[in-house]
């Protein structure tokens, strides 16, 4: 197994950060209507502060969270996963939901994202969001908003570390032993 | 976790885990669409051999709102009313290849007796006189949602008395034994004639003086006079049973003004309990109900959607 190797420091996921939050403001013409909901864990924390910087600027985005556990389709072939909480910032209908992960793999996670939200209302749109994008996509789903594409290998493993659930900003990728 | 067969089976880490789903399963209740699909294509049996109609209708609702298949099967009008024993009812069920059975019998113990028979997870709803771990959880998840709701924390060193015909509740084992891992003081307060055998060696206060012990609880939990099963006289009158134990009106000013009100029903109103505190703004029975359909969706959940099971 080689050492992580960094491939996106606290500045690069600021900067990152900056320019997903105008593209998110631009693909909707303002925040009107829009509100961003974070994938249980860390997509949580990244649509805080894309609201954060959204702010800056005197936009509003209502910011929620969303849990897939209940969701997943791999429920049966692991051990019961600990639920977490879902929190809406108010309706869903009608409104331009903004799902906001930290990477975007297999896509299976925003399959499940998109069947929780019909269970939870009908937007009138649903994007997705992500920090990283490692590509090797199971299901016909891809992001609205990228911060990094990083392409990479079964075999690699890509971690998003955040200083609200790591202590640190910091994206390294490393090759385990699979 | 197979099976859910007894509160003392589960380590407080399950507990705790059993009563966070619960919170959340709670949410599901206030939405719109209430379902979630995390048991689509299991199935679920409720097996009653005696009458119920709050424990099986939430296990079913529970069971429905996670997607799973729930058939329910009573003594009356199944082939238990033409005499075939328990055991080929469970065996029969589970040969249909039912992912859990749901069973509540008079037996004490019965149901542990079944898990030993069948390849399904097996889920106590009640044996007996012995316990009845899904009323117990879904007790402390309404008393704990109480407590938050006034700022008071959790169970922890709150006190809480249980009162009434401890001799036949399976309620009164489940919820010592649950208080007590939640770390909560129990008092049981019932007439001599009405205390279980061996109640000295559960480590609990025990107590004859209901006006003594009012002031000083912060949950008066009562329990149903159940008449079915007395065959004697375990008290002289129903007067001096509702002057020595009853929540009437007079006692309900004893309470402090925090103190919540828990009966697991069905309450035999007037007797155990008067209407003037079934009804009052303090009385959780009500909120008793809607966790107890959370609380069974989180026990459904955790036995059935992982791969242990």
């Amino acid at each position: 197994m080689d050492e992580p190797r960094a491939v996106m420091t606290a500045d690069d996921i600021s900067r990152a950060l900056t320019r997903m939050t105008h593209e998110i403001v631009e693909r909707n013409r303002g925040a009107e209507g829009v509100l961003l909901l974070g994938i249980l864990t860390r997509g949580v924390p990244l649509a805080h502060r894309i609201a954060e910087i959204a702010a800056h600027s005197e936009l509003t985005l209502p910011v929620g969270q969303l849990d897939i556990t209940m969701y997943r389709d791999d429920l049966r072939a692991n051990p019961t996963r600990p639920v977490g909480r879902t929190i809406l910032p108010g309706s869903i209908d009608d409104r331009v939901v903004v799902l906001v992960d930290d990477v975007l793999y297999s896509g299976r996670t925003v399959q499940a994202a998109l069947h929780a939200l019909a269970d939870l209302g009908r937007p009138s749109s649903i994007q997705l969001v992500t920090l990283i994008d490692r590509g090797l996509r199971e299901l016909p789903i891809q992001a609205d908003v990228v911060g990094k594409s990083l392409p990479s290998a079964r075999s690699e493993r890509v971690r998003v570390q955040l200083s609200e659930t790591d202590g640190e900003d910091l994206v390294t990728i490393e090759r385990t032993a699979q | 976790m197979k099976h859910l067969l007894s509160i003392a089976d589960l380590s407080r880490d399950e507990v705790d885990s059993l009563l966070a789903t619960a919170e959340e399963m709670h949410d599901v209740q206030s939405r719109p669409i209430k379902k979630l699909p995390a048991l689509r294509g299991r199935t679920v049996v409720n097996l009653f051999f005696e009458d119920s109609t709050r424990t099986r209708s939430s296990f079913e609702l529970a069971a429905k709102w996670l997607s799973a298949d729930a058939i329910n099967v009573s003594a009356k009008g199944s082939s238990v009313s033409k005499g075939e024993s328990m055991r080929d009812t469970l065996l029969t069920l589970d040969a249909m290849g039912v992912d859990a059975i749901i069973m509540r019998h008079a037996g004490s113990g019965s149901v542990a007796q079944a898990a030993g028979w069948v390849k399904a997870s097996m889920i106590n709803a009640g044996d007996g006189m012995h316990e009845h771990p899904t009323q117990a959880l879904l007790d402390a998840h309404a008393i704990s949602r109480h407590l938050r709701a006034l700022g008071r924390g959790s169970l922890e060193g709150k006190r809480v008395a249980i009162t009434g015909d401890l001799l036949h509740s399976r309620v009164v084992r489940s919820n010592v034994l649950l208080l007590d891992k939640l770390g909560a003081y129990v008092v049981l307060v019932a007439p001599p004639t009405l205390l279980p055998p061996g109640v000295e060696t559960w480590g609990v206060e025990v107590s004859q003086d209901f006006d003594a012990v009012l002031p000083d609880v912060d949950v008066a939990m009562m329990l149903r006079v159940q008449r079915e099963r007395m065959s004697g006289g375990f008290f002289p009158s129903e007067r001096e049973y509702i002057d020595g134990y009853g929540l009437t009106p007079r006692r309900l000013a004893l309470l402090p003004d925090h103190a919540c009100i828990a009966h697991p029903g069905p309450m035999n109103r007037g007797l155990e309990i008067s209407s003037a505190a079934a009804d009052a703004a303090r009385s959780i029975i009500l909120d008793q109900v809607s966790a107890g359909v959370a609380v069974r969706m989180s026990v459904l959940y955790h036995l059935l959607a992982g791969e242990e099971s």
